[in-house]
């Protein structure tokens, strides 16, 4: 076993053994602590746990590498803004009031505040979404073994598995918030230990942040020598039209994902619902904005060690260049992406001869900036924790959803609280089984529909939840029509322009990932054009929609606690 | 609160979030991407200033958004008395 080896296995076994302490000492007993923790987590800590939460796999792994390598640098900035400035939507516009509307999940919004066919569209929109998000999750577990411990796939997964299993079957949302901010500690430390290291190595300012912008001149420098534009440089790859249309796909998207949105009801008041708001982003600011530094650090050293622009003989190549090339995830340049062994020795090699993947970045770059193996191991406990994280959160969405919005509110509403319970914890063990199998054998589109997610995100929930807030007049007609008409454009457009199914260039060469824009703006006509000619919704429906925009106990909110059907 | 409280907290509390929207749409949409070109001319801590706001400045405005929204939000409370015990944040 070597010493990266070692060193991630002793960081993985401590990690774990806290997450399953933890979820012991935080178990529940009932139904309002197994979806919302009983509405009692403080401002901070819920944040952390969004935070975890939100920050996937894919921000820990591949965001630093999308943001290098899928464009010249500038082009990966929709991903940053995309996925930060949600946040501001969710705070200003959702999260106060849906705490103060109570109730346990996002389908229960839509539900209680249009009609009971409105509350299926949601349950199936948000179960579909969580299980493509949560298969990544669970692929992202497999990769993390089998590249630091040689453990095979499937026992990865099958560990992964396990853990998850004892500590979200047992404590719920509860268990699941408590270990997730120890979560989000673990993966923290482990992304900022290796920035700060390279950027005081490379530049002697320890700020990653700040660090980066003295190498950005000399990295133009090197891309374009290497014939690529400049690192900095606007509008080479995506187009201003096709960046603000992405940015806010994935803005909106961000506001309309049921797992991120139903920790808000977890909060104990209006007030703590927009702390938490506040400190989540303030957590994943962190991490985002030390991301685009370990992108332009990265490439400016993996440049550098390939020897810039004359390039050098193979059989001079860095270890790492050897590691990951071994691996299948450095291959040549091209379409055909050829092995790297099919190259004589000799052969010279430039950084624009090779095509590295993005998942490298942050996996290999304690190994290319020269840090110490218990940095490496680190890394991968905190590549786990980010994994597991959001993992767990999807899953309460979907066990929650299973339990509450159709066992108890279509199947059987006169359950007592411990057989809701139990059905909740038999959904959420299903799910993991699900989870994990798709996991172990991803199916091949996954990848392309994670990203595709925000765009149906923000083409259905998204107006449904602003409109049934800020718009006493909308009805269930219009809200039910604009999402499945704006889910349905979306849908019907990703089908028609994606690799898999047609290939087309679209309409006005807009692509998929940012369509959702527009499938939103469609949602928001077709809703306001519908609810101006549907009867209006009942007097004690709007004063209801009235009371939420005020904290503090109201008469209605607590009618409609207790079940009082307003309709 | 009486309806004429109602409506002058709901006044009070959209033309905050307008405010705060429009900030958030100028520095990403604005300076990140639209404006981006004649931003990157000026130099800012070794960055372009259209690039910096786009992977930088873009984020850290965001928390600055939400943290004024949230101290606004907590003193408009407090005048109409609708505010909510600090333990209930904090503890």
């Amino acid at each position: 076993m070597s010493d990266i080896q070692l060193w991630t296995l002793i960081f993985v076994v401590i990690t774990f053994a806290l997450y399953i302490v933890i979820a012991y000492r935080s178990r529940v007993s009932d139904t309002a602590g197994f979806y919302v923790a009983g509405g009692g987590i403080p401002a901070s800590a819920n944040g952390a746990a969004i935070a975890a939460d939100w920050m996937s796999a894919a921000s820990f792994i591949s965001l630093a590498g999308i943001v290098a390598f899928a464009g010249n640098g500038y082009a990966g900035s929709v991903y940053l803004m995309g996925w930060t400035g949600g946040y501001v939507l969710l705070a200003l516009l959702l999260a106060p009031y849906l705490r103060k509307f109570g109730k346990y999940t996002i389908p229960d919004f839509v539900g209680d505040r249009y009609n009971e066919t409105a509350r299926l569209v949601a349950v199936v929109a948000a179960i579909v979404v969580s299980f493509v998000y949560v298969a990544g999750q669970m692929a992202g577990v497999g990769v993390v073994f089998t590249r630091f411990l040689s453990v095979d796939k499937t026992t990865g997964v099958i560990i992964g598995m396990a853990i998850v299993f004892f500590y979200a079957v047992l404590g719920g949302m509860k268990g699941i918030t408590w270990t997730q901010v120890a979560q989000y500690t673990v993966l923290i430390i482990a992304y900022l230990i290796p920035a700060v290291a390279v950027s005081a190595k490379v530049t002697g300012i320890a700020l990653p942040q700040i660090g980066f912008g003295t190498i950005l001149s000399e990295l133009n420098g090197l891309q374009q020598d290497l014939g690529i534009a400049q690192y900095t440089e606007a509008f080479t790859q995506t187009s201003r039209a096709n960046m603000v249309l992405i940015t806010a796909a994935l803005m909106f998207g961000t506001a309309g994902l049921p797992h991120v949105i139903v920790r808000f009801y977890t909060a104990k008041s209006v007030r703590a619902a927009r702390f938490s708001a506040l400190w989540a982003l303030f957590f994943i600011a962190i991490l985002y904005t030390t991301a685009p530094s370990v992108a332009a650090f990265s490439k400016y050293n993996i440049i550098d060690e390939l020897g810039g622009t004359q390039g050098i003989p193979l059989s001079q190549a860095p270890d790492w260049f050897n590691t990951w090339a071994g691996v299948g995830l450095i291959t040549q340049a091209g379409e055909a992406a050829a092995p790297i062994s099919e190259l004589a020795p000799d052969s010279v090699i430039r950084f624009t001869d090779v095509t590295i993947n993005n998942d490298i970045i942050v996996l290999a770059s304690p190994e290319i900036g020269g840090l110490p193996a218990p940095i490496v191991g680190l890394v991968a406990a905190g590549a786990l924790a980010a994994a597991l994280s959001t993992a767990s959160g999807l899953l309460l969405v979907i066990s929650s959803s299973v339990a509450n919005d159709v066992y108890y509110k279509k199947i059987n509403p006169q359950a007592s609280e411990k057989q809701q319970l139990l059905v909740g914890r038999i959904a959420m063990a299903a799910a993991i089984v699900v989870a994990g199998y798709l996991g172990i054998n991803p199916p091949g589109f996954v990848a392309q529909v994670v990203a595709l997610a925000f765009g149906l995100a923000c083409a259905s929930f998204f107006p449904a939840l602003v409109l049934g807030i800020f718009w006493k007049n909308c009805t269930a007609i219009g809200a039910m029509t604009g999402m499945i008409v704006g889910l349905g454009v979306t849908m019907a457009y990703m089908l028609w322009t994606i690799d898999i199914y047609g290939n087309s260039d679209g309409i006005f060469g807009i692509p998929e990932t940012g369509f959702g824009t527009v499938g939103m703006i469609i949602n928001f006509v077709v809703t306001i054009a519908v609810s101006k000619v549907t009867p209006k919704p009942s007097a004690e429906m709007q004063e209801l929609v009235e009371e939420i925009r005020y904290p503090g106990r109201s008469r209605l909110v607590a009618a409609h606690a207790e079940g009082k059907d307003l309709h | 609160m009486d309806d004429t409280q109602r409506r002058e907290y709901w006044r009070r509390n959209l033309r905050l979030m307008a405010v705060l929207l429009v900030i958030w749409a100028l520095v990403s949409y604005g300076a990140g991407i639209l404006f981006v070109d004649a931003l990157n001319t000026i130099s800012f801590i070794g960055f372009p200033l259209g690039f910096w706001f786009a992977q930088q400045g873009s984020i850290i405005v965001f928390v600055v958004l939400i943290a004024v929204y949230v101290w606004q939000m907590d003193k408009l409370d407090k005048e109409f008395g609708v505010d909510e015990v600090e333990s209930e944040v904090h503890s």
